[in-house]
């Protein structure tokens, strides 16, 4: 019973959806702020998801209904699930459960599964399109993701529970101190982006080049489902960092200002990011992915061996 | 009001489709969503796809190529969605009038809902129709 609350109110599903409306309004707004506009309303986010739950299902005659309609669902609770895990282990002790850290990198992947999945169910070229480069930037993106969260698993000397990891930060000082930790904190924030296909690596999706891409079949319910797991994510996935290099966030008394600022400044370096950076190829973005980024990652896990 | 309308009111993604106009009446609708006009504002977003679009912005003159082409995008937006026509071309065919290659006009074609004449339109008002689109759409309901 405990679980099912846990993984549908707090802080599964409702918390993590309105912090992710909340994330996506300071996300938008910081755009236009960037772009010298005014910007959207505070709720705006809220409304375009209510506006796409009232609006008719449009389903392609070609494409598998069953796939189509499903696999956004599996995104949005892989979410959730990443979400509840990652909350649990920071606001109570002794919650997670051996390998949740590894747990937590694969269903992070999920939600990319469920939309190439999607796009390719629905039959349409261009989806296919953004379907075939966004399983490529998973696989770019995938590599140095993965060295670099290894290096403060190798820090804390191997631990791979979430409890640990902060614990290990609480006694010896945050991931970020170190040389190895920047580092890898770098590589972190830049695959962050790929993993949220924000720019410069929103090569799935490139509004201006192929419509939406995988998502160009979508309307109604299943696109607000969609747009919901892309606003949880850039909840999520931030959160995540702040875990794993910033020691967690923590709320007695004053540190709960200090958590809140943590997030933040990592999602405002990703919008900005987001907004100061031209579009990549996406033979470009796997060069870039395997090339640069994965050997400061491999260097920042040969300096965490060596202990620095 | 429902819910539902008040959110569609709020948040108004508009496809942008061109049949046929002389490309100046599509050029003042990209400057609304510039940042002197930041349509944003308002919820007002250009999408790629006339399925996540809950208005068609139509321009132009309907020439007898576009006709079946914009029933079909008209048809493939979910709706509830309305049909805005931009610019004189789009009301009554402007300086085109007498054409061999355009028998009907937009509204012929589409169920137009609001029409902002001018060639082109200035930004100014095609946001002031829009808005006058929005009063429209809460008084019925
Ligand atoms: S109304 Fe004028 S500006 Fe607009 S498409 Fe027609 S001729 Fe061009």
């Amino acid at each position: 019973m405990e679980h099912v609350f846990n993984y549908l109110i707090f802080p599964g599903f409702l918390f993590t959806a309105f912090a992710g409306i909340l994330a996506s309004w300071i996300d938008r707004k910081v755009t236009a702020r960037v772009q010298w506009r005014v910007g959207p309303p505070f709720l705006q986010p809220l409304y375009d998801i209510v506006k796409l739950l009232g609006k008719e299902t449009v389903i392609p005659r070609a494409c598998s209904r069953f796939t189509f309609l499903l696999s956004p669902v599996f995104g949005l609770a892989a979410v959730t699930a990443v979400s509840t895990i990652v909350w649990k282990t920071m606001l109570w002790q002794n919650r997670g459960f051996a390998g949740d850290l590894i747990v937590v990198v694969y269903l992070l992947m999920i939600p990319s599964i469920a939309l190439i999945v999607g796009g390719f169910a629905s039959k349409n070229p261009i989806a296919s399109l953004g379907a075939s480069r966004e399983m490529k930037l998973m696989l770019a993106d995938e590599l140095p993701f993965l060295i670099a969260v290894m290096v403060p698993v190798v820090q804390s000397n191997g631990a791979i529970k979430l409890d640990q990891l902060i614990a290990y930060q609480h006694t010896h000082g945050m991931v970020v101190g170190s040389i190895s930790g920047v580092l890898a904190l770098i590589v972190v924030i830049i695959t962050t982006q790929a993993k949220l296909t924000l720019v410069p690596f929103d090569i799935p999706e490139a509004e201006t080049e192929i419509m939406g891409g995988l998502e160009v079949e979508y309307s109604g319910t299943p696109l607000a489902i969609i747009k919901l797991t892309r606003m949880m994510m850039l909840f999520t996935l931030p959160m995540f960092l702040v875990l794993l290099f910033w020691g967690g966030v923590s709320f007695q008394g004053w540190s709960i200002l200090w958590s809140i600022l943590k997030y933040v400044f990592f999602l405002v370096l990703i919008v900005l990011i987001r907004n100061t950076n031209p579009r990549l190829r996406i033979d470009q973005a796997v060069k870039f992915l395997w090339g640069p980024v994965t050997f400061i990652g491999i260097a920042a896990v040969v300096l965490a061996l060596m202990g620095k | 009001m429902g819910i539902k309308l008040k959110a569609l009111t709020k948040s108004l993604w508009v496809y942008h489709l061109s049949t046929g106009s002389c490309n100046n009446c599509d050029i003042e609708i990209l400057d609304c969503l510039t940042p002197r006009f930041d349509l944003e504002r308002f919820g007002i977003v250009l999408v790629g796809s006339p399925r996540h679009a809950d208005a068609l912005l139509v321009t132009g003159n309907m020439t007898i190529k576009s006709m079946e082409r914009a029933k079909e995008v008209y048809e493939q937006m979910p709706k509830p969605g309305v049909v805005i026509a931009i610019g004189t071309c789009a009301l009554n065919h402007g300086v085109f009038s007498g054409s061999y290659v355009m028998p009907k006009t937009v509204d012929e074609v589409l169920p137009v809902d609001i029409y902002i004449p001018g060639c082109p339109p200035k930004p100014e008002g095609i946001i002031a129709g829009v808005a006058k689109l929005l009063a429209l759409v809460k008084e019925k309901a």
